[in-house]
């Protein structure tokens, strides 16, 4: 238990890292190569040097040794795991003549993803190496290097979106820069943002809009409306996970960890705002459309029965540019920006606009509103 | 050392009684592996292709699997109503049936924790939701509530007849002092665990059709008139197949109790009709699209129109005596409303609240082939379970399976 602070099992099998720090060339500190220049201790110090370091277990013998141990239950179940794994990967080790050092490298991999721990919970250091290891493993599994982030919120940054229903002309633009920034799944056409189509005169009638259209566009009076996730700041899909896979950054983002996320789908019927997606099938995107430009958090390749949703293209968002989905606006509609800097387009909006929210009597609080010129 | 010698032999002899029977007896247990083995395969499918290969969608994300969970979870709590009776108030009418309806709540709670684990999209990551290892988001999620209550009621509903039989095995009376308290004790956990899944769905602001205070009463409901039903219907198969005495006394006070639940969930169907369609908001749109369709889109109107008469026509020939103590009505009744709770609890619960979607977009959820063979599977699973659970307890109780020292 060298590194307490880890919140999950790791092998180190291929570790860089040497683990003996014996200052021996041989690499024993037992003095068996006879380089050893040995300590001057009298016996007495090290009897007591003994007690103090294994005491009473010196009084046992034999298998007492190894059980009758005090330890915690999360060190018990990290014990168990740990043989469990090693025991597999002998026997995997053992039948496998052929397998290479790349093979080795993967299973690693995948064996240290397939533990690991929520990374909500982990610290910068643990985020990064997981990173490492998710652009490692597409590495040698693609041969292409992808450029993957773990950038956290920044602080004093709360991100809020404003939707222009004056403006949007239903061109759709935002939803195929979307599906192309965040590498969805193309089989299934998941798309995150959906433009609902309404009827002049009529107001804001969801039910009888059409979310689902393929006639030229602005379409006579006819007029149009987006929505995706609202990343409420009161998010009742967060609330009702049973692992925490998903949750609500300091930056306002409402993020899913795809690597922690069980796929029951309670989120799904929580979310007020149909702002959520399921990988029904393992997702499928052509290798030269993948955007490389990734984020943990973000558009990095998801696999099936797992939960994905808009994250403000938080891959983008922390770099300190506009989403996929303001960029590709033509009409301007889409305005994003920091709800905290005074100077921001978005508090512009806020301040002077007659804005609005849907369903707002839910108490989910959108980050997210609707106005118009 | 002792008490390991008896149970490495009670072992022993359940497993031969287990393995040995009548001819109609292999028959069946043949019957059930092999749709058990269909099930698997059909899981097998789903575990390569993902959950793409059932009817579900982003639309309506939930269907046959979460219906069925939720249906069973009421079974399991109904192990209860013999409980109750039998331990607590010291009715011995029930003595010889609770054995039976604890091992039907055994085999309820595993197949609803085999439907939860179906209708999971990263089964290999399950782990993630042990607590200790993974993260337990509690008490926040009430889905993790639910893990709690339907594992200790399982625990609890293994435990209590496990003592008891485990004492008959040996021939001495089983110690009233230790399995009381844990009987009472699941008395209470019985309306918890049904509860606590209505409260899973009740606490969705999303989901208008679930979100409302009648939701959880009603489950218990249902529940208590669905479970019993169940537990009349197999008592009185094993009462033909087996030399286990069941006396009509204790099967026409079951049926009492589930009279009176059926009677108690038809008056609360009324309220909540009366709320959806005398004074209907957008919010009703759910239970129109249920009972009478809505655009044109007409999928559950078969299965509510069927669930509701034999609803009706259950509760009311239960209502009269004379027809509620002649066995055969019973039998029948119990049979309906059975079908009837299981229709309005399963299907007619979980996919109208899905519909219309949060924007009232509506796309209608039609289970898939390879949907229906896991369930099926499942249910196999379960009669399976309970199968091998009764028949050794059977042996235990009428001394015909005792410890030979």
């Amino acid at each position: 238990m060298s590194d307490n602070t880890k919140k999950w099992f790791s092998l180190n099998l291929n570790s860089k890292k040497k683990q003996n720090t014996g200052s021996c060339g041989c690499g024993k500190t037992s003095g068996g190569c006879g380089s050893h220049t040995k300590d001057q201790i009298s016996d007495k110090e090290f009897d007591a040097a003994v007690d103090a370091a294994i005491g009473d277990e010196r009084k046992k013998d034999g298998f007492d040794q190894v059980f009758d141990v005090q330890m915690d239950r999360r060190t018990a179940f990290r014990k168990l795991t740990a043989s469990l794994v090693i025991g597999a990967g002998a026997i995997s080790t053992s039948c496998n003549l052929t397998s290479g050092e790349e093979t080795k490298e993967k299973a690693q991999i995948d064996w240290e993803e397939q533990f690991k721990g929520n990374y909500k919970l982990m610290t910068d250091e643990e985020k990064k190496a997981t990173v490492d290891r998710l652009v490692r493993s597409y590495q040698l599994r693609k041969g292409k290097n992808i450029n993957m982030s773990s950038k956290n919120a920044e602080k004093d940054v709360l991100f809020g979106y404003a939707f222009n229903i004056s403006k949007c002309q239903g061109y759709m633009d935002c939803v195929s820069a979307c599906v192309e920034e965040n590498n969805q799944d193309r089989n299934s056409q998941m798309e995150y943002i959906r433009i609902h189509e309404m009827k002049d005169g009529k107001g804001l009638k969801f039910d009888e809009a059409d979310d689902n259209y393929y006639h030229e566009v602005p379409a006579e009076g006819h007029f149009y409306m987006g929505t995706q996730c609202f990343h409420c700041d009161n998010p009742p899909c967060v609330e009702v996970c049973p692992v925490q896979a998903t949750w609500r950054e300091e930056d306002g983002l409402v993020v899913v960890d795809y690597d922690w996320c069980v796929g029951c789908r309670y989120c799904m019927a929580a979310c007020p705002y149909d702002g959520r997606r399921f990988n029904w099938s393992t997702p499928e995107v052509p290798e030269n459309e993948i955007n490389k430009n990734q984020h943990y958090l973000g558009n990095r390749m998801r696999k099936k029965g797992v939960m994905e949703k808009c994250t403000f293209c938080v891959q983008r968002s922390r770099a300190g540019k506009n989403p996929a989905c303001v960029e590709a606006c033509p009409t301007g509609a889409r305005i994003f920006g920091n709800l905290l800097d005074p100077d921001s387009t978005i508090r512009w909006v806020l301040n002077n606009k007659k804005v609005f929210r849907l369903k707002e009597d839910l108490g989910t609080e959108p980050k997210f509103w609707y106005f118009m010129d | 050392m002792k008490r390991l010698k008896v149970f490495g032999s009670l072992v022993k002899d359940s497993l031969d009684t287990t393995t040995q029977g009548s001819k109609k007896y292999h028959i069946w247990m043949a019957f059930l592996t092999f749709i058990m083995l269909i099930g698997m395969y059909c899981y097998s499918l789903q575990i390569e292709h993902g959950l793409s290969v059932t009817g579900m969608t982003d639309r309506v994300s939930w269907g046959l699997y979460i219906s069925n969970f939720t249906f069973l979870v009421g079974v399991a709590a109904a192990a209860v109503m013999l409980v109750m009776p039998t331990y607590v108030l010291k009715d011995i009418d029930f003595k010889q049936a609770v054995l039976i309806g604890e091992g039907l709540a055994v085999a309820a709670l595993i197949m609803c924790l085999a439907f939860v684990v179906a209708d999971m999209g990263g089964p290999s990551v399950l782990w993630h939701m042990i607590p200790g290892i993974g993260v337990f988001n509690f008490p926040a999620s009430m889905l993790t509530w639910d893990v709690i209550v339907l594992n200790g009621y399982l625990f609890l509903n293994i435990s209590i007849p496990f003592y008891i039989l485990f004492r008959r095995y040996q021939g001495k009376v089983p110690n009233p002092k230790i399995y009381v308290p844990g009987a009472i004790l699941s008395v209470f956990w019985a309306v918890g665990i049904h509860l606590v899944t209505a409260f899973l769905y009740q606490g969705l602001q999303a989901r208008p059709f679930w979100n409302n205070a009648l939701l959880g009463p009603r489950f218990l409901a249902s529940a208590f008139a669905a479970g019993p039903a169940l537990i009349i219907l197999v008592l009185a198969i094993i009462r033909t197949f087996t030399e286990f005495k069941i006396e009509d006394k204790t099967i026409k006070k079951i049926g009492m109790i589930v009279t009176v639940a059926a009677q108690i969930n038809l008056i609360m169907l009324v309220s909540e009709l009366f709320k959806e369609f005398y004074a209907p908001t957008h919010h009703s749109e759910s239970a129109y699209y249920l009972f009478f369709g809505l655009h044109g889109k007409t999928a559950l109107l078969p299965w509510i129109w069927t669930a509701i008469p034999l609803n009706v026509l259950a509760t009311v020939l239960l209502t009269f005596g004379k027809l509620r103590n002649n066995l055969k009505v019973l039998y029948f009744c119990c049979f309906i409303l059975f079908i009837a709770i299981w229709i309005e609890k399963g299907f007619g619960l979980i996919v109208p609240g899905f519909i219309p979607g949060p924007y009232g977009k509506i796309s209608e959820y039609t289970p898939t082939g390879i949907e229906i063979g896991v369930t099926l599977g499942i249910w196999a699973l379960g009669a399976f379970i309970f199968t091998i659970l009764a028949k050794t307890a059977i042996k235990i109780e009428t001394g015909k399976l005792q410890f030979r020292k």
